[in-house]
């Protein structure tokens, strides 16, 4: 069935597992999941484009400066041009109105030849840029021969032959020396000439010939021509009458390239632009005037100037280019570059990171994932750890019952004590299996702590007859201490206080194999202020000059009690923030030290890690599993506590830890639950007890076991000291300020001796003893016991002979166990009392049963039967019912029942619906006004006058869902199926727990707990 | 006479024994012998009897409820847990263990597994029989 259940449960885990791997990711992406290398490409060619337009943008600027440097440039370039040619052609004026004033006005002529050309000659400063300046007159043809004559030439052409045959000549008759082979040469004979000689005298002004090569240098040049009229003309003048009155022209070869040179050389820049020169008169066929045709420059930018001349039918303009092409921006193309590159960098960045982001959250689905998977295989493990937990659960419940059973029969005390030990540890298995199932509580966080009053020294009592057996076969002291200040009843958490300490010292048995393992319980507050004189316990401080370690067994300790100022060190002060606190809290302070093998240094770190042992031998050496510290740990934060521990490698380890428990309101133990707390009996009390132990911690355990059953202790370290102290009892007899001191201490009734000392004292302590012994008064003269860890026959046969009695009081000491023994040797204990102290078992049952009325409804006749005979036994009376309905009519108020069995599963109608209607119809009775159901003897009728019939489920299945119902439908507690003494026993106790039998109205009231 | 009855008891507690040592019976059994007392002195013997008879009951009932087609699961099942009180009440242990396999199946509706457990569960009824008081 296991396997089976095991199976189902994988089921489970794997559907929970797909379930969880079908939630998709929770996140929203932010970037791309895929193509990165798309968007980066993508954002290198748009941002490849925004870097373009920068570029641009700035450049703009930079060629604008540029252009503007070219417009100014060449302006100025033409203005000057123009300037100087102005002067120039006024110069040429001058010489005209010269001419025609010295030639014409006066007669005879002033001007010759020579006069003309030493004139020009003087003044040709003036007109720098005039290659030479001639005169030509107007000849008819008419005239030609007359003139010829005078001249004594004769008028040539340009080719410089004889005129052919013309209607007017305009032979050149004055020249300056630098073109004085112009003379006679006629001006009409070359094309441009005669057209500028046309026009000029058809206008009267300076005009230009388009650009030609000069005669001479073989510069372009242009001609200028002026007309000379013979009298001074009316200011409106027909073309006609200016044509007649002209006399002559005079004329200059401007020499433009020259001229242009000249001008750019005396500018600064002038290598850094081309200028060129056109004639435009006729714009479709521009006529170059100066530059050369080929030096183009830089085409990108050009800047046109208009030039005037002075002729308005002639235009002209200058072209200025660049000579090199503008550098490049460097600016402009480092910025948008960097910037560019920037960008670049960013979106590899981006791409890079984009990829990485990618991957980490593919990582990260792929872990939670594994997440998830883990945690299914975690769910699943605890399933199977709560299914194996509960296959052995019910050989256990077999185990414990035969164990039940043997108790109830004729024991010795030293067989009882075993087979109650096998018990307690058969209890403790089934306890650590449910704290194997807690350990994934607390991985889940689920563990919740209880809050009720317990006996914290009957909890420690039982944790150390759980190892006891063990500790007795290894030889090892095993002791337990609590202080007197420490309350009897705290409040919190038995079952997980419980197990830190089996834990603790479990391992400490574990890992000792001589010496001692002493548990201690102190009030922090106290253990701190009182650190000194609570060790060495009133009096027993020359325990240090006896033993060389003041220890239990008297070897050394890790850290023996004095550790609380290494405690303090490691936990910190401010670690007990309850200190200055109200006294709601009680701040324990737990020690379990051991004489073991210790911690390695290396692996003290890990102690508290969960199945990590100090290394790998350790297992196997020790066995175990490794968890167990974990848990603790984890549980000790849980009571708002901290765990820690001091170890000395060969020497032993000392565990620590604090815990806080709320004070108990509570002074009485009368509602505790009877597992939390053991009755202890009272006959014992003013016992007076003197204790004989060399080793004053022992000794101080010793006294706490016989002090918390209310004897008087006194304890001194030899046997020797106990008879001396005999021997001055009666010699201060008669002092009267001790005589009340006297009376009250007079004889110890006990006489507790540990073996060790008597074994070192025997050959003069015996003796004495003995010889004592018939000295003292014989009547009540003290019984003596021999305390012993472990005990051989010869020994035992040696101390009968010496005088002790036959109970050997063995270790450890436990104060029911010590009570046991000393009722064994007093025989004050009767029969029934000692089983009630001993088992909690039959005879109590019986006691509590007895006379009780008991509905007992099961629909199974077997079991019904089973139920009522177990119940018979104890002497119940009992009656039965089959299904719900006859058990609903039998309880009908009034009824004389004092509890109800009820099984859970019947058929028409179950437990839980049959409790529900029980509850129902007592709650409206408890409305009704006190009546005469007040006066039913025996009934479930409680003192307080309300109706409540404890109801006790009884099922097959124990688990916790179903216990929960049953508190839902109103039930009190449970028994499981098959019945067992014990479970019986529990459910029952809290019913009629210290109610005789006799007193039958009085059995409910502590119902209202709840608890089974 | 009374050396036959030494004998007897002699053979009974041999077969006791045997049908611990087997498995047939629990230690719910010796609960039951621990019930049995001078107030109370056929309370075992009582018991078993009771037992036998409701189980030849509840066989009749359970051959009956194997026989419908198809097979009331549930009804199976609340027969079943019957009987597993019943055995559990009184030890019979090998019993007891088959009726939670036959439940086992019930409840993951397995017709053929049903029909395969009956047959032992009345096998292993048997050996309690000779159990004479």
């Amino acid at each position: 069935m296991g396997v089976k259940m095991q199976g189902h449960h994988h089921l489970v885990a794997v559907s929970l597992n797909e379930q969880q791997l079908g939630i998709k990711r929770k996140y929203t992406s932010y970037i791309p999941r895929r193509n990165q290398s798309k968007y980066l490409a993508l954002w290198i060619i748009a941002f490849g484009f925004v870097a373009m337009n920068v570029y641009k943008c700035i450049d703009a600027g930079h060629q604008e400066r540029i252009e503007e440097g070219l417009v100014s440039m060449c302006d100025q370039r033409a203005r000057m041009l123009q300037d100087r040619f102005r002067v120039s052609v006024n110069h040429v004026h001058a010489l005209a109105v010269l001419v025609s004033t010295f030639h014409y006005y006066k007669n005879p002529s002033v001007i010759d030849q020579e006069t003309f050309a030493e004139y020009t000659a003087r003044t040709a400063f003036e007109r720098p840029l005039l290659s030479g300046v001639a005169y030509a007159q107007r000849v008819m043809n008419s005239e030609r021969e007359e003139f010829e004559k005078q001249h004594e030439g004769i008028i040539r052409t340009m080719a410089k032959e004889p005129s052919p045959h013309r209607d007017e000549y305009a032979p050149v008759i004055f020249a300056q020396e630098t073109v004085s082979y112009l003379h006679l040469l006629d001006m009409m004979s070359g094309e441009e000439d005669r057209e500028n000689i046309l026009r000029a005298r058809a206008t009267g002004k300076a005009v230009l010939t388009s650009p030609f090569k000069l005669l001479g240098s073989n510069h372009l040049g242009v001609v200028l021509t002026f007309p000379v009229y013979k009298s001074k003309l009316p200011p409106k003048v027909s073309v006609r009458e200016r044509i007649e009155a002209t006399a002559g022209y005079l004329g200059g070869a401007f020499d433009v390239e020259s001229l242009v040179e000249n001008l750019l050389g005396q500018l600064a820049e002038n290598q850094e632009i081309v200028v060129k020169v056109y004639d435009v008169t006729n714009p479709s066929n521009p006529l170059i005037t100066y530059g050369r045709q080929t030096q183009e420059g830089d085409l990108s930018h050009t800047r046109v100037s208009m030039l005037d001349f002075g002729d308005p039918y002639r235009k002209h303009q200058m072209t200025c280019r660049y000579l090199r092409k503008a550098p490049i921006s460097w600016t402009a193309f480092t910025t948008a570059s960097l910037g560019y590159v920037i960008v670049l960098l960013a979106g590899y960045m981006f791409y890079t990171g984009a990829i990485h982001i990618v991957q980490v959250e593919d990582d990260f689905d792929t872990m939670q994932q594994l997440k998830v998977r883990a945690e299914a295989a975690d769910v699943a493990k605890s399933q199977f750890l709560a299914t194996v937990s509960h296959e052995i659960r019910t050989p256990m419940n077999g185990i414990l019952g035969m164990l039940a059973l043997l108790l109830d029969t004729e024991l010795s005390s030293t067989q009882r004590d075993y087979a109650q030990t096998a018990q307690a540890c058969g209890r403790a298995l089934i306890t650590l299996i449910n704290e194997v199932l807690d350990r994934a509580k607390i991985e889940a966080g689920k563990l919740e702590l209880e809050s009720v009053p317990f006996d914290l020294r009957s909890i420690l009592d039982d944790v150390l007859s759980l190892f006891s057996e063990k500790s007795r076969h290894k030889g090892i002291e095993l002791a337990v201490l609590v202080s007197d200040k420490v309350p009897r009843i705290v409040m919190g958490d038995p079952g997980r206080f419980r197990q830190v300490i089996t834990n603790l010292v479990g391992n400490s048995v574990k890992f000792t194999e001589h010496g001692h393992i002493f548990v201690q319980v102190h009030h922090a507050e106290h253990s701190e202020a009182d650190a000194k004189s609570e060790t060495f316990m009133n009096g027993i401080s020359e325990g240090r000059a006896i033993s060389r370690f003041r220890t239990l067994s008297g070897r050394e300790a890790a850290d023996d009690r004095n550790s609380w100022d290494t405690f303090k060190h490691l936990v910190g002060e401010d670690e007990y923030p309850f200190r200055a606190a109200t006294a709601e809290k009680v701040d324990l302070l737990v020690s379990v030290e051991d004489t073991g093998i210790g911690i390695p240094i290396h692996a003290q770190e890990l102690v508290f890690m969960p199945f990590m042992q100090a290394d790998s031998s350790t297992s196997r050496h020790y066995g175990g599993t490794g968890i167990g510290l974990s848990i603790s740990k984890c549980l000790v934060e849980l009571m708002g506590g901290r765990i820690s521990f001091v170890s000395r490698p060969k020497i032993g380890s000392t565990f620590f830890f604090t815990v806080a428990f709320n004070r108990s309101e509570k002074s009485t133990v009368s509602d505790l639950k009877k597992s939390l707390y053991e009755d202890l009996p009272n006959a014992f009390t003013g016992l007076k007890v003197t204790v004989v132990d060399s080793k004053p911690v022992r000794a101080a355990v010793t006294r706490y076991h016989l002090q918390r059953l209310g004897m008087v202790v006194k304890i001194v370290n030899s046997i020797q000291m106990a008879i001396s102290m005999r021997f001055m009892l009666v010699l201060l007899f008669s002092l009267p300020s001790t005589l009340v001191e006297l009376q009250q201490d007079r004889q110890p009734d006990l006489l507790l001796v540990e073996k060790d000392t008597w074994l070192s004292n025997e050959d003069t302590g015996n003796i004495r003893l003995s010889d004592h012994r018939p000295i003292g008064h014989t009547s009540n003269s003290p019984k003596m016991i021999l305390l012993a860890t472990n005990i051989t026959s010869p020994e035992f046969d040696k101390a009968k002979a010496t005088g002790f009695s036959d109970t050997v009081i063995m270790k450890p000491l436990r104060a029911s166990m010590v009570a046991a023994c000393l009722q064994q040797v007093l025989e004050t204990g009767n029969q029934a009392k000692q089983g009630r102290l001993m088992a909690k078992g039959s005879l109590y049952l019986r006691s509590v049963l007895s006379g009780k009325k008991i509905l007992v409804v099961d629909d199974n006749r077997v079991n019904r039967r089973v139920a009522a005979g177990a119940l018979k036994k104890f002497g119940a009376t009992v009656e039965c019912a089959d299904s719900g309905k006859t058990a609903l009519a039998l309880l009908h108020l009034p009824h004389t029942f004092d509890a109800c069995f009820m099984d859970i599963q019947m058929p028409e109608m179950d437990g839980f619906e049959v409790t529900r209607r029980v509850r129902m119809m007592e709650s409206n009775a408890n409305q009704e006004p006190m009546s005469e159901t007040m006066t039913i003897e025996g009934s479930a009728f409680t003192r307080t006058g309300e109706w409540h019939l404890p109801i006790l489920a009884m099922t097959a299945d124990v688990i916790h869902a179903t216990f929960d119902e049953c508190r839902k439908s109103g039930m009190d507690g449970y028994v499981s199926k098959p019945f067992e003494e014990e479970t019986l026993y529990q459910a029952v106790a809290k019913f009629f727990e210290s109610n005789p039998p006799s007193d039958r109205s009085f059995k409910t009231t502590t119902s209202k707990n709840g608890e089974p | 006479m009374e050396r036959n009855q030494m004998q007897m008891h002699r053979q009974i507690a041999t077969i006791r024994k045997s049908l611990f040592d087997q498995g047939y019976l629990d230690e719910q059994f010796v609960q039951l012998e621990e019930l049995q007392d001078n107030s109370n002195p056929n309370f075992v013997e009582e018991v078993v009897t009771l037992f036998y008879r409701d189980s030849a009951r509840f066989l009749y009932n359970l051959d009956q409820a194997l026989e419908k087609r198809p097979l009331d699961f549930s009804r199976l099942d609340s027969l079943m847990h019957q009987f597993k009180g019943s055995s559990s009440s009184i030890g019979a242990k090998k019993v007891k263990i088959e009726c939670t396999h036959f439940r086992d199946y019930c409840n993951a509706r397995n017709t053929e597994g049903c029909q395969d457990k009956l047959g032992p569960s009345r096998r292993h009824a048997g050996p309690d029989k000779s159990f004479g008081f």
